[in-house]
């Protein structure tokens, strides 16, 4: 059952590692321009979730369906075409090549998308400032503090103009001040581009930048305010 | 904390004596501030006359009131009512979330969907707050900020409870 | 107040231990370094097994290298006790008939490429001498033969050899009798082989003589070969001991946490590498005992070795001990001196000190001007050869320390380009140190390997015998003592009949003389003379009328001086001299009167003869002392094993029979093993400095685990992924081979020009620069499966 309007919607998604379940009949739907947060604890499944719908690991059960095409259904090339086109990721630490500046970080996923490097790196540049990091451009990653090399992830998630961004745990290698800064930043273009974000956070004052939250225990969701 | 619904909730795992009834609550909720003989009558005549109990039977003898209340069907939709119920979220809401859970768990109803509720609840606010602080000044912020940090706690909290759900229920059951 | 009042107080608690200082605390770091490598978890163990294996690898061959001078030793005493003895009175003196005398003539051979070395022998007494391994003398009809001729012969492969083998086997060759396990030997019995059919009497075996001396120019090639192999193994083994020095740091890091000091972790760390080294050192003295044990198995490019020729030289070992465990050390603190360990991370100092370049130029320069100041080798003189092996040494290491920089400089001039490609070029930039380490040995290998070529190519007119024979017309050339009266006929027939001939002329000949005696400054008269039936001779000269009997005088086509020399000797009427050699054997013979004179005629080969041609009839050939059976054959060159088809032919009309190749260039053998030498151990040079490279890369894809999740989470292909790791070892071996090929050609030339030669050939470096290809796709293609291994989203989840 697909709710009406929905951009991405997972139903019943089952994902087994091992003999470990990690998603036992979850289901999620998010609508453009939403932030939901998925919230639970941890090992609950919420990554495994993320994963999933990101279509970076296929469920052993399930449907997924991304602007009505069923994702569990294409071929690994599909999913990443998909991914380097209409999703953008931000992670909680160790995502920007270490020998790219910030800049070549940003315009990255542009460029694996086919755009000419001048072009990718105006581009990139535009999204740094943005997220007021454009100082930090000419530098590498290493050189650059938590909170900037977390601004540079979230303007490279960004850059692409994808449709769906996935944060998983973005603030969580971040004090609040910095985190709250992040989650503003990257809450603000989102909606302002109509990009729709799964935010996957164990912090309440996170969450509490989304306009919906989902619930992961024990690889089943709870959908409070869809549940009625 | 609703010492009506408390009462009511307790009733609904069998009639029960007045005295019976503080004696429970006491020893339940009450760890600190036990419960006046006065606040219990009060209490059961409000919800004889709600019509949410009912005397069940009068036995002689003993005591200076020997009645014994029950609980009514109106009574039951009200605990479960109350239940699922979020609480605003409000500093020291502890107790009373405590109480709720402890009687979901004693009457059986869901105490994972109470404490889910409770933080969508908290949540919202959350977001509210987060939202005003986004368009106010620096003093919002810092208001909103020390307001954030209080709910935040109480998810913390409420995530603690949920995920000691079991050896609670064991323990209160006891 | 509390807290002066303490500080009066002499202090209950116990003494602090002091630390220990000097050798003590230098035992105590590399034990404690020792205790981390041995028991650092898995993770540790497998860095430490990495560099066991890797450092196990280059002493196997460094063991394999101090072996070489017992088994030269060992063959070159094999290979003497083989050869006949010398009788007494000079070379040409043949033994005297005895009862354990021997009549014998080679009968060597080649099979598809490879040299069959053999022996007709005929016993004079009932106890012949035996050559070394052979139990019992050979029967008529019978042939002791070595394992692997045997083998050979038994396989289906052999069968065309078999055909030219007819002899029944009898026994084998024992290892005492052969210089290595893969020799194709037989020693075949006659009962018919007589002087006249070329054979010579032996009375024993053994050359007690000192081996042949080597010429030095073989001298210089082998010290370079011994440089360019060594040096970059010695650089694999620099480069096995820093596996997994990443992960090192860290730990040592970990270490400064808890309070130790930078000079400790140094020691830690020293101990820590000395304790890989020596279990290297174990594993290479397994792997050389165990590969020992199946070396005679294998056969290289024509090289087999015995077991028991394998044994290092006790000093060239002892040096291999000490030093491996002591180079792991100092590679170990040279390699932190660049490196700031602090108790939270580590820091490289290697970016702000930018690789200086003057330095590492003056290494090769002066390397070429000691080469140069040597000047030129006298052929006759012996050879120092430690001015040419320092500076060889020189250059050759010289390159290597340039290539880091020369990396550096390349990759930082590097923008831009496809994404793969600025991935891996980033990756080189911050981090070039490493695959230069690697690629150094590369460097080394090639450019010894090309100046060695270039050598070989120019020096190999001094062991090359060109037959400066036109192949066009013949590609075989057959030369027999045997001659009968129907040798030449049937020598045609013989080998008209044969798969893939198109054209043969076979003659007998021998040298005729004027008799008479001469002044030493006068030349005596000379001429051939060539007996054949009528068809032969019809073949050789323009013949209207030819019958048994006949005789002839037959000049040169339009060359009159050429054609009165002839008349000088081939009188008519008159008698020539027919002689073996000069003062042995001769025999007169009249030229008859009514020979006709005629012009000789191109033959079917294109070829002219002249001198005196006679039919069968007026001379037997079989009386005519010193008298060869010739032939020259054109064959059909797309006919599969012409060849051994030919040698089979000729070994049924004599066994002894010589069959040359006039194509090939006959090959001086000890040039031939050096250039086999290089071959082998520029294989396995190759083949080792992949390994390390493989390593690196396999451990640096580890490291990056995480990275490469992420990459595909955001949809990175995996081709782009492969096209990085491609270049990131492409763009060091591309700089590493242009250095190496540019060296190379630099060292060749130099050595050239000290020898006295002219460089033939400058393209050689070809072959070596597509090895060094094929080691860029190995190492790719092997890194890919982990690559996408790690490429799974599991490297994502942090829990």
């Amino acid at each position: 059952m697909i709710p009406a309007g929905s951009l991405l919607c997972a139903d019943s998604l089952y994902k087994t590692y091992g003999r470990t379940p990690a998603l036992d009949g979850a289901s999620f739907s998010i609508h453009p321009g939403e932030v939901v947060a998925v919230l639970g604890p941890s090992g609950s499944g919420k990554s495994t979730l993320l994963h999933c719908l990101a279509g970076i690991v296929t469920p052993d059960r399930g449907t997924i369906t991304y602007a009505g095409r069923e994702l569990s259904a294409m071929p690994d090339a599909e999913r990443s075409a998909l991914r380097r086109t209409e999703f953008g990721f931000v992670f909680q630490f160790g995502q920007l090549v270490p020998e790219l500046t910030c800049v070549e970080n940003v315009a990255l996923p542009l460029r694996l998308a086919g755009a000419r490097r001048k072009d990718a790196e105006r581009t990139a540049r535009h999204w740094l400032e943005r997220l007021e990091v454009e100082a930090v451009g000419a530098q590498r990653p290493g050189e650059v503090s938590g909170g900037q090399g977390q601004r540079v992830a979230v303007a490279r998630a960004l850059a692409a103009s994808p449709k769906v961004i996935f944060a998983d745990e973005p603030t969580g290698a971040l004090d609040s001040l910095n985190g709250e800064r992040v989650m503003q930043l990257l809450t603000e273009a989102a909606r302002s581009a109509n990009v729709a974000v799964v935010l996957v956070t164990h912090e309440a004052r996170v969450a509490a930048y989304s306009d919906r939250d989902v619930t992961v225990r024990d690889g089943r969701t709870r959908d409070l305010e869809h549940a009625g | 904390m609703s010492i009506g619904h408390t009462l009511l909730g307790l009733l609904e795992s069998g009639p029960r004596h007045g005295y019976d009834l503080k004696r429970a609550f006491d020893e339940k909720f009450g760890h600190d501030r036990p419960l006046h003989y006065g606040q219990v009558y009060s209490t059961m005549s409000r919800l004889l006359k709600n019509g949410l109990v009912e005397v069940d039977g009068v036995e002689s003898g003993g005591g200076p009131e020997r009645k014994r209340y029950a609980i009514t069907e109106a009574g039951i939709t009200d605990v479960g009512a109350w239940l699922a119920q979020p609480e605003k979220p409000e500093p020291y809401l502890q107790s009373t979330l405590y109480t709720k859970v402890v009687l979901a768990l004693l009457t059986g109803r869901s105490a994972e969907a109470l404490l889910d509720t409770q933080r969508t609840e908290h949540l919202r606010l959350m977001r509210i707050l987060t939202d005003r602080k986004r368009k106010g000044d620096l003093a919002d912020q810092l208001i909103c900020d020390h307001a954030l940090f209080h709910l935040e706690a109480d998810l913390r909290w409420l995530e603690l409870t949920a995920a000691r759900l079991d050896r609670l229920a064991a323990e209160v059951r006891a | 107040m509390t807290l002066l009042e303490h500080q009066g107080v002499p202090a209950e608690a116990p003494p602090v231990p002091t630390p220990p200082t000097g050798v003590a605390a230098w035992l105590r770091d590399l034990g404690l370094g020792i205790r981390l490598a041995a028991g650092g978890g898995r993770e540790g163990w497998v860095r430490t097994a990495l560099t066991a294996v890797g450092v196990g690898l280059g002493v196997a061959l460094l063991l394999t290298a101090a072996s070489a001078p017992h088994l030269l030793h060992e063959r070159s005493q094999r290979s003497q006790a083989r050869a006949e003895s010398v009788a007494p009175g000079g070379p040409d003196a043949h033994a005297r008939k005895s009862d354990t005398s021997v009549l014998r003539i080679s009968a060597e051979s080649e099979f598809r490429g490879r040299t069959v070395e053999g022996w007709l022998m005929r016993a004079d007494g009932t106890h012949p001498v035996v050559p070394p391994g052979v139990a019992r003398f050979p029967g008529a009809d019978e042939m002791v033969v070595s394992p692997a001729l045997k083998e050979l012969l038994d396989s289906s492969e052999g069968s065309l050899l078999r055909e030219r083998l007819p002899y029944r086997i009898t026994g084998t060759i024992a290892d005492s009798g052969l210089v290595s396990p893969g020799d194709l030997v037989y020693y075949a019995g006659s009962d018919t082989l007589a002087p006249a059919d070329g054979g010579h009497r032996i009375a024993g075996y053994g050359d007690p003589g000192e081996g042949e001396e080597m010429p030095p120019v073989l001298i210089v090639l082998i010290i370079m070969i011994c440089v360019v192999l060594l040096v970059p193994v010695a650089i694999f083994i620099v480069t096995a001991v820093r596996f997994g020095g990443d992960r090192r740091d860290r730990r040592l890091a970990a270490l400064r946490l808890i309070g130790t000091d930078v000079r400790t972790t140094r020691r830690i760390a020293a101990g820590e590498a000395v304790f890989g080294a020596l279990l290297g050192l174990l594993t290479g003295v397994v792997l050389f005992l165990v590969g020992r044990r199946f070396v005679g198995h294998i056969e290289m490019w024509g090289v087999s070795v015995f077991p028991s020729d394998l044994v290092p030289d006790l000093r060239l070992t002892a040096l291999v001990v000490v030093a491996v465990p002591l180079t792991a050390m100092l590679v170990t603190l040279a390699a932190l001196r660049s490196v700031v360990i602090e108790p939270l991370g580590v820091v490289r100092g290697g970016r702000d000190r930018r690789r200086r370049f003057w330095w590492r130029l003056l290494m090769p320069v002066a390397g070429l001007a000691v080469l140069g100041l040597t000047g030129k080798v006298d052929k006759s003189a012996p050879v120092d050869p430690y001015p040419i092996a320092g500076g060889a040494v020189l250059v050759l290491v010289g390159l290597a320390l340039l290539l880091p920089w020369l990396v550096e400089a390349c990759v930082n001039r590097l923008h831009g380009g496809p994404v793969p490609w600025q991935l891996a070029t980033r990756r080189l930039r911050l981090s070039s140190g490493a695959a230069s380490r690697a690629v150094s040995g590369i460097t080394v290998a090639v450019a010894g390997a090309v100046a060695l070529q270039m050598l070989f190519a120019a020096v190999g007119d001094e062991f090359n015998r060109m037959t400066g024979q036109d192949p066009s017309r013949a590609q075989f050339y057959t030369f027999s003592q045997k001659v009968t009266s129907e040798a030449a006929a049937r020598t045609i027939k013989e080998f008209k009949a044969t798969k893939g001939v198109e054209a043969v002329i076979g003659k007998v000949e021998v040298y005729v003389t004027r008799p008479g005696t001469y002044k030493d400054d006068e030349i005596q008269p000379t001429t051939s003379l060539i007996v054949g039936d009528c068809g032969t001779l019809r073949e050789l000269a323009r013949i209207d009328s030819c019958k048994d009997g006949d005789t002839f005088v037959v000049h040169p086509r339009n060359d009159k001086e050429l054609s009165d020399w002839v008349d000088q000797t081939a009188r008519k009427g008159k008698e020539v001299a027919i002689s073996d050699t000069p003062g042995g054997k001769s025999m007169r013979w009249t030229l008859p009167a009514d020979s006709p004179t005629v012009v000789a005629r191109h033959d079917p080969l294109g070829e002219d003869s002249w001198g005196i041609m006679a039919t069968t009839g007026a001379i037997d050939p079989s009386t005519l002392p010193g008298a060869t059976t010739q032939s020259q054959i054109r064959v059909d060159e797309s006919v599969e094993d012409v060849a051994e088809y030919v040698r089979n032919t000729a070994a049924g009309l004599d066994p002894a029979m010589r069959v040359s190749s006039v194509k090939s260039v006959a090959r001086d053998e000890k040039y031939a093993s050096v250039q086999r030498g290089l071959q082998v151990g520029a294989t396995a040079t190759l083949l080792l400095i992949a390994a390390a490279m493989l390593v690196a890369q396999l451990e640096q894809l580890r490291e990056r685990k995480r990275l490469l999740s992420v990459l595909v989470a955001f949809g990175t292909r995996r081709s782009t992924l492969a096209w990085s790791v491609l270049w990131q070892t492409a763009v060091p071996v591309l700089i590493g081979l242009t250095v190496a090929v540019a060296g190379g050609l630099g060292l060749g030339a130099t050595l050239i020009t000290m020898l006295d030669k002219e460089v033939t050939d400058w393209w050689l470096f070809l072959p070596m620069t597509g090895a060094g290809a094929a080691l860029i796709l190995l190492v790719t293609l092997v890194s890919l499966p982990p690559l996408w291994r790690m490429m799974r989203p599991d490297g994502l989840r942090t829990e």
